[in-house]
C-alpha cells in the first residue's frame, strides 16, 4: 500500500483522527494529525508514536506453544497452533461441559471482532462465561444510565457541543492526561473539576479561574447530593424552565429531594472536606449557566457504590434540567478505544449484540435467527469479569480460557490473585501482538494483526461509528483476531460463513443483529463510513441517509439523544434515589492512607503496548507514588526514594514523588506498570451490587521505606 | 438471635426514625427485630437540622420530613409501605409508664406493648429561663399548637415560642408573619447556636429580628471573646441586631422585652433559644439511673437495665448534635439486629458548624487555650490570625502535631480540611499558615517563560519541556508553527500554545545573534 491512509488512533476513546503515511523506502509507517471534530488536529504523545510499535522487534510473528507447565513457550506452526487450542477446548468441553471454557475479550477490539468474540463464545463454544475488561471502565455509568434514561450511550450530544457550554463538570475525570486533545472544546474557566487529586485538569482549571473540589475518595456520592441540596434550598431549581422539565419529562423528583434534602452543606463539608463556601459557589455557577454539562469518568465509577454515585451526579444534571436539553447534558467519558462499541455487541456475560440483555426474550429469539441456532441453544448470563477471573481453576469455575486484547495480569484488581488464577488455568490461549504479563502465563499465544494492520469499525465516545482502515499488511506470520476466531471456529466444527475472516461480512451481520436493538446498528451503511459520514447510533435504517450534496456532512442516525424523549416506555427520565455508603474499605490503624489509582499520559492502560514505545518508555519509566511531601517525611521518605505501599491484599514498590497538592491522607499509583510496581496489587475487588464494578479508586494503605523491615507476606 | 426480637421505640424525632432506618437496612424483612416506634409528634422524624431552612422559606415541611432509604437497600419487590417499620407503626401516640418487670410500655391511649429490647429516644426539651410574663395566666388550653415546652406554670403566652418540633417552627413562622405585618420585630433571646440560626433564617426571610444575650459576647460557650465581635459585626452586617451582655428580666405581651440595663427591646414575638435538656421523665419515673447530661448509658448504650438503651439528646453521651445521635442510631442498630454483637459507640468528636447564611464559622475541640508555647516545650500551640475588616478570625490549637482546638470565621476553605483532621486524630501538615489559610502558600505567579527551570513542563500532551523548545530554537525552528512541527509542542490540546508562543518570542528576544546571517568580519 501507498500514499497516507486516513484512520484514527488504536488508543482511547477520543479516536482521534490521524494520517498514517509509509516511508518509500522501508514501508515505516509515520503518524500526521488529521482534521476531525474530536480533535481537531491534535494528537497526545501516545498517538503520535502510535506506529513505532508496529515495527517493535517485541512483535510476536509466530504462535507459541507451551508444551507442559513448566515448559518454555516454543514457535509453532498456525495450523498446529489452532488444532492443539480446538482439541483441548473440545476436550474439555466434552468432559466438563461447555462453561468449563471461558472468554475474555476488550474494549479495544473492533465492533466487528467484540461482535465475533461474543458469537464464537456462545456458538461455536456454547459457553456462557463470557466477559471483558470494560467491566472494570464504564460499566458502573453503563448501568446508571441505562436506569435514569433507558439508555447507555457515552456521550448522547456530538463533542463539539461542549464548546459552548457555560458550565462544564468533570467528575473524576483527568482527560488533560487521558484523552488531552477533548480539553479543547473546553473552557478551563468554566470547569468545575472534582478530583481526590489536583490533577492536569483540575490545575488547568485553577489557573484559568475555574474551580477544584478535591473530597475525600470515596465520598463523590455524598458530593453529587450536597450540591443538589445547596441547588435546592438555594432557589436555584426553582426556575420555572426547570420546574416544567422535571414536571414533563421526569419521575421520582421527590423521592430524590429528600434524598438531598439530608445532605445539608455542613455534613457534606464534614465528610467529603469540600468546603460549604465551595460547594455553593460550584451550585451557582452551574446553576447560573445557560448551558452546562456534568461529565463523569472512572473516579466517579470504579467504586463498591460507582452504579450510586453515577447516578447521585445523573440526578443533579436532571433537577437542572440538562439531559435532553440542546445544548446541554449529561455524560460519561468512555475509557477503552472501542469502549462504547464493545459494551453494545455482546462481549458482556449478560448482554447480547444490539445491546440487548441476554434475558430478554424477544432479542435472543432475533439473535437465534440471525445465528441460524435454536433460541435455546444460546447460553444465558455468566459470571461478570472479576468473578470470571476469581473462579478460573477453582472447582466450580472454567478450566481454560481465551483472552483477545487484553491483560488482566495487570489490569484486574488484586492481580495476584487474578495471576494465581490464570496460573490455575488447564489451558490458557492468549492473542495478542506482543508478549504481556498475561502471555506469560499461557500455554498457547496467538500472533494478531496490530490496529494499522486492519480494517473495521470503531464507536467513539460520542456514539459516532468509525472507519478504522488498514495502512498496511500483517508482518508475515502474523493473523487478525477475525482470522484466528474463524480457524479456531472451523476447526470446532462450525461453517466459515458463520465467522467469516474479514470485517465487511461481519458487520453487515451485526447490523442484522443489532437492528431492532437498544444500539441499532441498521442504517451505519459502510458506504456512510467510507465517507466519514458522521453516524451516531441509534441508526435503525438507511433511508434518507446519506451526505448534503456539496455541503458538510449532515450528521445521520442520531448525534443527540433524548430532545423529545427519553428512552423508557413513558419516555421519561427517572431520578434515583440513592444513599450514601462508606467504601469497602477504610483507612485504620494498620494501614492509614488511603491509595486512589488511574492513569499518566504516556500510558494506555496495562502499559503492555506504550511500555514498548521508546519516547514513552523514557518519560515515564516506573511505577511511582505521589505523596504529600509531609506524609512522606512521616514515612522516612525523601522525594525519589522507593517506597513500599502495601494493602492488605498485597505490596507495591514505587518511586516516591512529592506533590504538594496531594490531599495527606491520599497517595496516588498509575496503574500502568507490571511486576512488583503493579498498582492493582493493592487495589480491592469489593464488587459493585449492580455493575460488578471492583473498587479501583479507593483501597487503605500503608507507606514506608522500600529497606525497611522484611515485609509482611501479602496472600 | 435465635427469635425475632420485639424492639420498642420511644421516640421518632432524628435519631429515633434514623435507628429506624439503620435496622431496616439491616433487616429488611424484620428477620431478626421487629420494630415498633412510638412518637409524640405526627409528624415523624422531620430533621431538626434544617428547621432553620425551613424559617427561612428555602425548604418545605415535606423536604424536613424522613427520607427514603436507598433503593439498593430494600427488598426487590419492596416490603409493603417501603418506608414504614415492621409492625405496628404508631406515632401521635405517648408513652406513660414504662413497667420494667413485665417489660411493657403503657400508652397513653391505654394500650399496652411488650418488649424484648426498649429503647429511649425521648431527645431533649427546651430549658425556659425564669422570667415572668411567658406563660399563660390559664394553663392547659390544650392547644394544638401548644409548644414543646412542657412547664409547670403552664403553657406559654400565644407571643412566645420555642423552637424544638415542627410545631414549634410553625407558630414561629406565624409569629414572625404577624410581626412583619406590624412592622414589628421578633426578640431572639440567647445568642447561642439555635438562636442564631433562626435569627439569620428570620432575618433572611425579611423578619427584623434582635438577640438578646446576656454575656458579653456570642456563642460564648464556643467561642473566645475577639471571636464573639467579629461574629457581632458580621450579623450585625446582615441586618441582625443584638444587644448584649445585658439580661432579659421580663416579657410583656404587646410592649416587649424588658432588659436588665432598664431599656425595653419593643418586639411583637418573643423567640426563646435558652438551652435545652435531656428529656429523661420516663426514665426516671421508671427508676432507671440518670446523669447529668441524660440517661445513663454505655458504649452499647444500655442503661442501667441491660434491656433499656438510650441515645440521642435523652441519652448522656454527647447531647446537643445531631452526628453524634446518627452515629449511635448505627450502632445501636447492628447491636440490636445481631449484625455487630460488639458494636460500640467511642464518642463523636465536637464539631460545631453555625448554619447561617453568609458566615462560615466552624469551631471545634477546645480552643480555649490562651497558653501561647511553643511545640518544643511540649506545650500547646497557638496560631491566632485577626482580619476584622474582612469578617475573618482563625484560631488553631494543636497539642504535638494533633489539632484539638479551633474557631475559624470566615475561613471556609481551612475549616473544611482541618475538620477532617481533627475527626480522624491525624496529624497535621508541617505548613501551619497553609492549614489556617486553607490553602497552599502564595498561588504560584504566572512566571515568564524566563523565570522556567529547563525540565519544566510546557506541553503535557507530548512530554516537551522548555529545555527541549529551546534547543529545538537553536537548531533553527523559530516560529510557534515551526516549534510545533519540530517538538510537537502544542499539538495536543493545545493548553500551551500561549506559552510556546512567548517562549519563542522570548529566545528572539535574548540569542539575537542566533538565526540571523552573521555579521562579515
Amino acid at each position: 500500500m501507498t500514499g497516507e491512509t486516513a484512520t484514527h488512533c488504536p488508543y482511547c476513546a477520543l479516536q482521534c483522527a490521524m494520517f498514517l503515511t509509509p516511508a518509500p523506502d522501508t514501508g515505516q509507517l509515520t503518524v500526521a494529525p488529521r482534521d476531525f471534530p474530536t480533535n481537531r488536529g491534535g494528537l497526545c504523545q501516545k498517538g503520535w508514536t502510535s506506529a513505532e510499535l508496529l515495527t517493535s522487534p517485541e512483535r510476536l510473528t509466530t504462535p507459541l506453544i507451551r508444551d507442559g507447565k513448566d515448559a518454555p513457550l516454543r514457535e509453532a506452526g498456525w495450523d498446529e497452533a489452532l488444532a492443539h487450542v480446538t482439541r483441548r477446548f473440545a476436550e474439555l468441553r466434552a468432559t466438563r461441559g461447555p462453561d468449563s471454557v471461558a472468554v475474555f475479550g476488550s474494549g479495544g477490539l473492533t465492533n466487528e471482532k467484540a461482535y465475533a468474540l461474543g458469537k464464537f463464545a456462545r456458538v461455536a463454544l456454547g459457553t456462557s462465561q463470557i466477559d471483558y475488561n470494560g467491566r472494570f471502565c464504564m460499566s458502573s455509568a453503563a448501568a446508571a444510565g441505562n436506569r435514569a434514561f433507558g439508555l447507555d450511550r457515552g456521550l448522547p450530544f456530538p463533542a463539539t457541543d461542549l464548546d459552548d457550554s457555560e458550565a462544564v463538570v468533570l467528575v473524576g475525570a483527568n482527560p488533560a492526561e487521558t484523552m488531552p486533545p477533548l480539553m479543547g472544546h473546553f473552557d478551563p474557566a468554566r470547569l468545575i473539576v472534582v478530583d481526590p487529586r489536583r490533577t492536569a485538569t483540575a490545575q488547568t482549571a485553577l489557573d484559568a479561574g475555574g474551580l477544584h473540589l478535591a473530597p475525600t475518595p470515596g465520598t463523590d456520592l455524598a458530593l453529587a447530593l450536597g450540591l443538589l441540596h445547596v441547588a435546592l434550598v438555594e432557589g436555584h431549581l426553582d426556575t420555572p424552565g426547570r420546574v416544567a422539565y422535571r414536571r414533563d419529562r421526569t419521575t421520582g423528583w421527590e423521592a430524590v429531594r429528600k434524598c438531598a434534602a439530608r445532605w445539608w452543606p455542613e455534613r457534606t463539608e464534614r465528610l467529603t472536606g469540600v468546603a460549604a463556601a465551595d460547594l455553593r459557589r460550584a451550585a451557582a455557577v452551574l446553576a447560573g449557566a445557560r448551558r452546562a454539562h456534568i461529565l463523569t469518568g472512572r473516579g466517579a465509577e470504579q467504586h463498591s457504590k460507582g452504579v450510586d454515585t453515577v447516578a447521585a451526579w445523573i440526578d443533579l444534571a436532571l433537577a437542572l434540567g440538562l439531559p435532553g436539553t440542546p445544548g446541554s447534558g449529561y455524560g460519561c467519558l468512555t475509557g477503552q478505544g472501542n469502549g462504547q462499541g464493545g459494551r453494545e455487541h455482546g462481549q458482556k456475560s449478560d448482554q447480547l449484540p444490539g445491546y440487548r440483555h441476554i434475558e430478554d426474550r424477544a432479542g435472543r429469539e432475533h439473535l437465534a435467527r440471525v445465528w441460524g441456532v435454536r433460541e435455546e441453544e444460546i447460553p444465558g448470563a455468566g459470571r461478570s469479569a472479576w468473578e470470571l477471573l476469581d473462579a478460573l481453576g477453582t472447582q466450580d469455575g472454567p478450566a481454560a480460557l481465551l483472552v483477545m486484547g487484553s491483560n488482566p495480569a495487570v489490569s484486574a484488581p488484586r492481580s495476584r490473585r487474578v495471576i494465581e488464577r490464570l496460573r490455575g488455568l488447564d489451558f490458557l490461549v492468549v492473542a495478542d501482538f506482543v508478549r504481556s504479563e498475561t502471555t506469560e502465563l499461557a500455554d498457547v499465544v496467538l500472533p494478531v494483526a496490530m490496529w494499522a494492520e486492519e480494517s473495521g469499525t470503531m464507536t467513539n465516545l460520542e456514539g459516532r461509528v468509525l472507519r478504522r482502515r488498514a495502512a498496511k499488511a500483517p508482518p508475515p506470520g502474523v493473523r487478525t483476531d477475525l482470522e484466528v476466531l474463524h480457524g479456531l471456529a472451523v476447526r470446532l466444527g462450525r461453517s466459515g460463513e458463520e465467522f467469516p475472516p474479514d470485517p465487511a461480512p461481519v458487520f453487515a451481520e451485526l447490523r442484522r443483529a443489532s437492528a431492532g436493538g437498544v444500539a441499532d446498528y441498521a442504517g451505519v451503511e459502510p458506504r456512510l463510513l467510507d465517507d466519514d459520514a458522521p453516524v451516531y447510533w441509534p441508526a435503525r435504517s438507511a433511508t434518507g441517509a446519506g451526505t448534503r450534496p456539496g455541503g458538510p456532512a449532515a450528521a445521520l442516525g442520531t448525534p443527540r439523544l433524548f430532545l423529545d424523549r427519553f428512552a423508557h416506555a413513558d419516555g421519561r427520565a427517572r431520578f434515583l434515589p440513592v444513599e450514601y455508603r462508606e467504601a469497602a474499605e477504610l483507612p485504620d490503624a494498620e494501614h492509614p492512607l488511603y491509595a486512589t489509582t488511574g492513569r499518566q499520559l504516556e500510558h494506555y492502560q496495562s502499559g503492555a503496548q506504550t511500555r514498548r514505545v521508546p519516547a514513552l518508555r523514557a518519560a515515564a519509566p516506573q511505577a511511582y507514588v505521589e505523596v504529600h511531601p509531609d506524609t512522606a517525611r512521616r514515612a522516612g521518605l525523601a522525594d525519589g526514594e522507593e517506597a513500599r505501599v502495601v494493602s492488605r491484599r498485597g505490596t507495591v514498590l514505587a518511586r516516591t514523588r512529592y506533590v504538594a497538592s496531594m490531599r495527606p491522607d491520599t497517595v496516588f499509583l498509575p496503574f500502568h506498570f507490571p511486576g512488583t510496581g503493579a498498582a492493582n496489587v493493592l487495589t480491592n475487588p469489593a464488587l459493585d451490587p449492580v455493575s460488578r464494578m471492583p473498587e479501583f479508586k479507593v483501597s487503605a494503605v500503608r507507606l514506608e521505606r522500600a529497606d525497611a523491615n522484611a515485609p509482611k507476606e501479602g496472600e | 438471635m435465635s427469635r425475632v426480637q420485639r424492639v420498642v421505640v420511644v421516640g421518632n424525632g432524628m435519631v429515633g426514625s434514623r435507628l429506624s432506618e439503620e435496622v431496616l437496612r439491616r433487616d429488611p424483612l424484620g428477620a431478626r427485630v421487629r420494630l415498633t416506634v412510638v412518637g409524640a409528634e405526627p409528624v415523624g422524624g422531620y430533621n431538626r437540622v434544617l428547621l432553620p431552612g425551613l424559617l427561612c422559606g428555602a425548604l418545605t415541611e415535606d423536604d424536613v420530613a424522613p427520607g427514603p432509604l436507598g433503593p439498593s437497600h430494600l427488598p426487590d419487590p419492596p416490603v409493603a409501605g417501603e418506608i414504614s417499620v415492621h409492625g405496628p407503626f404508631s406515632t401521635g401516640s405517648t408513652v406513660t409508664a414504662v413497667d420494667r418487670a413485665a417489660r411493657t410500655v403503657l400508652l397513653a391511649d391505654g394500650r399496652r406493648l411488650p418488649y424484648d429490647r426498649l429503647v429511649l429516644a425521648t431527645g431533649a426539651r427546651a430549658v425556659l429561663p425564669p422570667l415572668p410574663g411567658l406563660h399563660l395566666d390559664a394553663p392547659g388550653t390544650g392547644a394544638d399548637d401548644a409548644p414543646t415546652a412542657p412547664t409547670r406554670t403552664g403553657a406559654l403566652a400565644h407571643d412566645v415560642t420555642v423552637l424544638r418540633t415542627l410545631a414549634d417552627a410553625r407558630r414561629l413562622l406565624a409569629l414572625a408573619h404577624q410581626a412583619c405585618a406590624r412592622g414589628a420585630r421578633i426578640a431572639v433571646l440567647g445568642g447561642g447556636v439555635l438562636g442564631l440560626e433562626a435569627a439569620r433564617a428570620l432575618a433572611a426571610r425579611g423578619v427584623a429580628v434582635t438577640v438578646v444575650h446576656a454575656t458579653p459576647h456570642l456563642m460564648d460557650q464556643q467561642l473566645d471573646p475577639q471571636a464573639g465581635r467579629i461574629l457581632s459585626r458580621a450579623l450585625r452586617r446582615l441586618g441582625i441586631e443584638q444587644r448584649l451582655g445585658t439580661a432579659a428580666v421580663r416579657w410583656e405581651a404587646g410592649v416587649g422585652l424588658h432588659l436588665a440595663d432598664g431599656t425595653v427591646l419593643p418586639a411583637a414575638g418573643l423567640l426563646l433559644c435558652t438551652g435545652a435538656r435531656a428529656e429523661t421523665t420516663l426514665a426516671e419515673t421508671c427508676g432507671l439511673a440518670v446523669g447529668p447530661g441524660g440517661i445513663a448509658v454505655d458504649e452499647a448504650l444500655t442503661t442501667s437495665d441491660p434491656a433499656i438503651h438510650a441515645l440521642g439528646d435523652c441519652a448522656d453521651a454527647d447531647p446537643g448534635l445531631v452526628q453524634p445521635g446518627w452515629e449511635q442510631a448505627a450502632v445501636l442498630a447492628a447491636r440490636l439486629t445481631g449484625e455487630n454483637d460488639t458494636a460500640r459507640y467511642l464518642g463523636t468528636p465536637r464539631v460545631t458548624r453555625l448554619k447561617a447564611a453568609g458566615i462560615e464559622l466552624t469551631c471545634l475541640g477546645d480552643p480555649f487555650v490562651e497558653d501561647e508555647g511553643t511545640a518544643d516545650d511540649g506545650g500547646p500551640e497557638v496560631l491566632r490570625i485577626e482580619d476584622p475588616a474582612r469578617d475573618r478570625y482563625a484560631k488553631l490549637v494543636l497539642h504535638g502535631d494533633r489539632v484539638t482546638g479551633a474557631i475559624l470565621l470566615g475561613v471556609p476553605d481551612a475549616a473544611a480540611g482541618l475538620v477532617q483532621l481533627y475527626d480522624r486524630g491525624a496529624p497535621a501538615p508541617s505548613d501551619r499558615l497553609a492549614l489556617l489559610l486553607g490553602r497552599a502558600l502564595p498561588p504560584e505567579t504566572a512566571d515568564g517563560p524566563e523565570a522556567m527551570p529547563d525540565r519544566a513542563m510546557v506541553c503535557r500532551c507530548n512530554s516537551v519541556t522548555k529545555g527541549v523548545l529551546r534547543s529545538a530554537w537553536h537548531e533553527g525552528a523559530h516560529t510557534p508553527q515551526e516549534l510545533a512541527a519540530t517538538t510537537r509542542a502544542a499539538t495536543g490540546c493545545g493548553g500551551c500554545r500561549t506559552t510556546v508562543e512567548k517562549l519563542a518570542a522570548w529566545l528572539a528576544e535574548t540569542a539575537p545573534e542566533v538565526g540571523r546571517t552573521p555579521r562579515p568580519p
